[in-house]
């Protein structure tokens, strides 16, 4: 089909959508409707799969086929999926608990397995649908309903751990930039390979302006630094900061001095690296992509396997299967 | 030399030593040749959960027991004819079970101050008059492996891990079998080292031979062939490989492939080593981080159009049981199987129990009616198999199968189904033309299997309650009352397609066994005859248990008493009680672990034919 034919609202359900008015996933979704319809695959060969929360709600309004499952197990559905017909292109929205709490196992091992699926994880830091309790991504204090006097855990940092388990694309964007968004997810569905995205989103209701100082208009530009592939190093609102990265660390240069930006080193470290500049207060916070590197997908490689044994002993016949030599007649 | 050769019916043979003493490996080869032979015959491994538990001690006992017969068998035995015994603690933990008279083997080898100590002996059964009452013949194993193998360029240690290839020489002597057959397994199995292939053959005639030569027995045995085997082609069979089997067999005749969502757990393990092998017939196992993702993987792919499956043990339908909701809600073809073990928790994991059937029936939030059937013998798990696998295709239902570990590690002789003459199962897809409705519904009230990659039949599925027709989100109470009826409906439709099952032995009178599950060769030998004349009993045996087969009723009414004899504390009791409560259901419980004894199902079944007189 030729890609121009698909439009986003080829791809938007006949569903009403039901999240509260000003919720980042609404451009969430737009951002995704726009991006399906860019990269043009037929509308019956996607399948959007999801878990339990706000996030999950996302393939009742996608016109394509969808799974919405059970709380955590997203990721083991769509590998199901996938394995089964791996000619599907196969998105999983999942957020911070569904995939990092509850989750957390099928994230982990989807991830080294590396499985064709783009995995959009929607950050909010908070659990919104069962209203307002912290997730496994909330700051360590922060107050919610089941944490009066602040939480005691410890948060994951989604890019660390994604890049920990061995994660062939991982990268990052934000619900207040539409345009950043696509850019990361067309490049996340090019990517062969489990594709994890990190999505800062919104929750207005119960935990508003948790990415403030990193997403609105007036903050994003001089505290954020967007990995670019092939590109330097450069943030800051007049692009006049630059990153300069070496074996000990990172450091702030002048735009001139600033390293380029390699997704696709086989090691993780410049990822981790990026990635460790969320604990430092007075450094800009990465989005963009940590990390792409390209690995044998687990889907190709179960099917390969299959056919691979097909070659070699030939197609086996149910008969075969039950007469083996081993047996005897009674006449 | 001549040797009086004694002609015998039927025979029990309990190989027992060390979890290392290669004591299942005896057993399964006899069992093999045995099948060669031609007789009837039913095995029951038993062995300790741990891999090696402490040499020598009790825990690390193994136990192989084989039941060969010229004639129907159903069981593995009662009581054992011959008792191998490798070591003090085999010895100490297995001759009570035998009968009175009967032989006991042992390895004095391995029977110093030190071996009784660790089998916690204060003195040796062999000297101090316990075994008085068997004919027990001494045999110094090791010695005579390490004769027979002098001059191996294997190790000591090496030459003595034979020793139970030669045990096995001189068991195939006793009962005049073959060694030909575990001669070429050896070859086969040790193909890439020849020493071991040479010591272990060596060893085996080394024992075959000490039959003839030392006179160490005063005769040997025969079984002759089953008389009266139906014709057709047969082989030997395990209870998990025929269940795997059946699973390729059902999705054959779907014409689906299959997929296996899997996390290892003792005793359903082997179900997913055998589909791994199955490869070339397009089978794809998928061994996931744990019970759920395996469910989910099933799931997954049942939605893109293969039939899923998951196997696993009662710990692991515990974990799965959220997700066999999601598969009831979402009406999608997929069979879970359950080779139970003995529980709760982690229980017993290498031990027998039908204690799971409660959590089959009842095991999940809300109103969730998932199909369950029941495996009686390692044959029959091929059949229950294929007929799981029809029941979720042509209903669009999960289906709950119940095996066990006696049926799972157990073999018998299986007479092979004729390939051609297997019925195909027909799957419910949307038909051209018609409005796509995904949960439209036909007159058995199926929905239609729609699969990505479809065009034009795009539609979303999940946990959520759907409306009717559409699959839309729904919260409306006429449509959940509506929607919960017709789940509930279409799998009670499902016993218009269950034959109802027919009584052995009266039919009417007395009393009727009813049982499920894997007591069904216990039952079948404790009903098979009368002790007296003018006493008349049956057997009825239930494979599918929900729905249950109309007709019951019309059975129960014939006779005057029903023992429903379980390894659980009385589940298909109670729940026959709840359906038929017109009836009473006498139960026979037993959790030992261990199966039911013929005999003990008799006793019971003749006291209550001599109430009733």
């Amino acid at each position: 089909m030729n890609p121009a034919e698909l439009k986003p609202r080829d791809f938007k359900s006949n569903q009403e959508v039901k999240w509260c008015p000003g919720c980042g996933d609404y451009a969430i979704l737009n951002a995704t409707q726009q991006t399906l319809a860019e990269i043009g695959i037929p509308r019956h060969q996607t399948v959007i799969v999801s878990g339990i929360g706000c996030s999950s709600r996302f393939p009742y309004y996608l016109d394509t086929y969808g799974f919405h499952s059970i709380h955590g197990r997203a990721l083991a559905v769509a590998t199901g999926v996938k394995t089964s017909n791996p000619d599907l292109s196969v998105w999983v929205a999942t957020g911070d608990g569904d995939a990092m709490s509850i989750g957390g196992n099928h994230l982990i091992h989807t991830l080294r397995r590396n499985v064709d699926l783009n995995i959009l994880m929607f950050n909010n830091e908070i659990y919104g649908l069962t209203k307002g309790q912290y997730s496994p991504t909330s700051p360590q204090g922060l107050k919610t309903k089941t944490s009066p006097f602040g939480s005691l855990d410890h948060p994951f940092h989604p890019i660390e751990l994604a890049l920990g388990a061995g994660a062939t694309f991982v990268a990052r964007t934000m619900d207040s930039q539409p345009k950043h968004m696509k850019k990361i997810m067309l490049a996340a569905a090019a990517h062969k390979g489990t594709s994890f995205v990190e999505i800062w989103q919104n929750c207005l209701i119960f935990n508003d302006g948790a990415f403030k100082n990193w997403t609105t208009k007036d903050m994003r530009d001089e505290h954020t630094i967007d990995l670019q592939p092939g590109q330097p190093m450069i943030y800051g609102t007049n692009g006049d900061k630059g990153m300069l990265m070496d074996c000990h660390g990172s450091q702030v240069v002048a735009p001139d001095k600033a390293s380029i930006w390699d997704p696709s080193t086989p090691t993780p470290m410049p990822g981790f690296l990026m990635a460790n500049l969320d604990r430092e207060t007075d450094r800009p916070r990465a989005i963009g992509i940590f990390h792409d590197v390209e690995q044998e997908t687990y889907d190709q490689a179960v099917n390969t396997q299959v056919q691979n044994v097909i070659d070699e002993k030939g197609e086996g016949s149910l008969k075969d299967l039950i007469y083996t030599p081993d047996t005897w007649t009674i006449d | 030399m001549t040797t009086d050769v004694i002609t015998q019916e039927d025979v029990v043979i309990r190989f027992a030593g060390d979890s290392g003493d290669g004591m299942q490996i005896t057993g399964s080869q006899f069992t093999e040749t045995t099948a060669i032979v031609g007789n009837d015959l039913a095995t029951f491994p038993d062995f300790p959960a741990e891999i090696r538990a402490p040499a020598g001690t009790r825990a690390g006992v193994s136990g192989f027991q084989i039941r060969f017969s010229s004639g129907d068998i159903f069981t593995p035995g009662d009581t054992p004819d011959v008792l191998v015994a490798m070591n003090p603690a085999a010895l100490v933990v297995n001759y009570k079970d035998l009968k009175p008279g009967g032989i006991v083997i042992v390895n004095t080898d391995a029977f110093t101050e030190k071996d009784l100590a660790k089998a916690k002996m204060e003195s040796s059964l062999l000297e101090d008059g316990t075994l008085s009452a068997f004919r027990v013949i001494k045999i110094d194993i090791n010695t005579r492996v390490l004769q027979a193998l002098e001059g191996s360029p294997l190790n000591k240690k090496d030459v003595l891990r034979c020793k139970n290839f030669y045990t096995l020489g001189l068991m195939y002597w006793l009962f005049s079998r073959p060694v030909e057959p575990t001669l070429e397994w050896l070859s086969a199995k040790f193909a890439s080292k020849p020493d071991l292939i040479e010591a272990n053959q060596m060893a085996l005639r080394a024992g075959y031979n000490a039959g003839d030569i030392h006179e160490i027995f005063q005769g040997r045995f025969t079984v002759a062939p089953m008389a009266d085997l139906p014709t057709g082609t047969y082989r030997n069979i395990m209870g998990n490989e025929a269940l795997a089997l059946g699973l390729a067999t059902g999705a054959d005749l779907a014409d689906l492939k299959l997929f296996l969502g899997s996390y290892p757990i003792t005793p359903a393990t082997d179900i997913l080593q055998y589909l791994a092998a199955m490869k070339s017939h397009g089978v794809v196992t998928a061994q996931m981080e744990d019970e759920i993702a395996g469910i989910c993987t099933a799931i997954g792919a049942s939605f893109t159009g293969k039939l899923g499956v998951t196997t696993t043990s009662g710990p692991g339908v515990a974990l799965k049981s959220e997700a066999m909701g999601l598969a009831v809600m979402t009406e999608l073809p997929l069979v879970i199987v359950n080779v139970q073990r003995a529980g709760p928790s982690t229980g017993m994991p290498t031990k027998v129990e039908q204690a799971d059937l409660n959590q089959a029936l009842y095991g999940r939030n809300s109103e969730a009616p998932i199909p369950v059937i029941a495996c009686a013998a390692p044959s029959d798990a091929y059949d229950c198999a294929v007929e799981a696998c029809r029941i979720a295709v042509e209903y669009m239902t999960p289906v709950m199968l119940l095996s066990d570990n006696y049926i799972a590690n157990g073999a018998e002789p299986w007479r092979l189904p004729v390939v051609e003459e297997l019925k195909p199962f027909k799957v419910s897809r949307h038909k051209d033309g018609e409005t796509f409705h995904p949960y439209g519904r036909d007159e058995r009230l199926v929905r239609p299997w729609a699969t990505p990659g479809m065009p034009g039949l795009e539609h979303r599925i999940g946990g959520l309650e759907k409306e009717d027709l559409t699959g839309n989100v729904s919260y409306d109470p006429e449509n959940h009352q509506k929607m919960v009826e017709q789940r509930l409906d279409k799998v009670m439709g499902i016993r218009k397609t269950i034959p109802t099952p027919q009584p052995t032995g009266a039919e009417s009178g007395g009393v009727l066994v009813l049982g499920w599950g894997s007591t069904y060769g216990a039952i079948h030998t404790a009903t098979a005859r009368p002790e007296k004349p003018g006493q008349t009993v049956a057997h009825l045996h239930l494979r599918h248990i929900y729905p249950l087969p109309a007709g019951l009723e019309e059975i129960f009414a014939r006779y005057d008493r029903i023992l429903v004899p379980e390894l659980n504390m009385g589940q298909l009791a109670k729940y026959l009680t709840s359906e038929y409560p017109q009836f009473r259901f006498e139960t026979l419980n037993k959790v030992m672990g261990k199966p039911f004894k013929a005999a003990e199902i008799r006793i019971r079944v003749t006291k209550m034919l001599e109430e009733q007189s």
